[in-house]
């Protein structure tokens, strides 16, 4: 149960990754070199729900262990929890938010896109928290390979974030831009 | 489109679309984009006259229309009834 509910944690923690980094490129309105648009926003949502299955695999083994003392108010309450518990908590803010972004996601068309969008927004806060759970809380998260592989996912997402936020991000910001001018061969068919 | 006329017709709203492109790439036959990346009715499709925001779709292309509708992520398509 131990050594599975750590697995499944650091699986979830890669997966969660992929989701953000999908996310935002699913944003950008780009294909992904021969992935079409609604094929990435398919991929976002699917290794989105995947995360979910091994955040389930990687909370439920740990509740049932008797050496990781995790309780049932420890999954949803955060800093209560008997080992390293802010730690533990920042993991459980992260639940929680992952938990309100899949809810807002599934019923995003009932809901409709300034809510969705709004709850949406917290999977940027979610990440790090997730990661520094990883690391700060884990057997093995202060562990070479495991620091190492937080580092290549924290550069990964930091440099997404940095093209999210840069001028030419959007695929259509050249000629939105440029302010009716449209920039030849763009769109034409 | 058959001679019966369409199967459904693709309703865009336009204070929503953002422009991301996901319908025009399943409904490449029924929608283009233009310049700015917002889905345009393809051209010969929407009668001279007739309103450019219902877009008519056949029934072969009712599946992926749906599909447009569910995935938008601006949630800026409605299916109508003829």
């Amino acid at each position: 149960m131990w050594a599975f509910g750590r697995v499944s944690g650091l699986v979830s923690m890669v997966l969660l990754t992929a989701s953000v980094l999908l996310g935002i490129l699913a944003r950008s309105g780009r294909p992904l070199l021969v992935i079409p648009r609604f094929s990435v926003t398919l991929l976002h949502r699917n290794i989105s729900l995947l995360a979910v299955v091994f955040l389930v695999l990687h909370v439920a083994p740990l509740l049932l262990d008797s050496y990781a003392r995790v309780n049932v108010v420890d999954v949803v309450v955060p800093f209560l929890g008997s080992y390293k518990p802010f730690w533990q908590g920042l993991g459980t803010v992260a639940l929680d938010l992952v938990a309100a972004v899949v809810l807002t996601g599934v019923f995003r068309h009932r809901l409709g896109p300034r809510t969705f969008r709004t709850v949406h927004w917290l999977s940027y806060a979610m990440w790090p928290l997730a990661l520094a759970h990883s690391v700060g809380n884990g057997t093995d998260g202060t562990s070479a390979p495991v620091v190492a592989a937080a580092v290549v996912l924290c550069v990964a997402v930091l440099a997404a974030a940095a093209w999210r936020m840069s001028a030419g991000f959007l695929e259509t910001a050249a000629v939105r831009r440029s302010g009716g001018n449209a920039r030849k061969g763009w769109g034409r068919p | 489109m058959s001679p019966i006329g369409p199967a459904a017709r693709l309703h865009i709203d336009w204070t929503r679309c953002d422009g991301r492109g996901l319908c025009a790439e399943l409904l490449p036959e029924a929608l283009t984009r233009d310049d700015w990346g917002y889905p345009l009715a393809a051209p010969g499709r929407v009668r001279s006259g007739a309103d450019k925001s219902n877009v008519p779709v056949t029934g072969a292309e009712l599946a992926a229309a749906m599909d447009a509708v569910k995935l938008c992520p601006l949630l800026a398509l409605r299916i109508t009834r003829p």
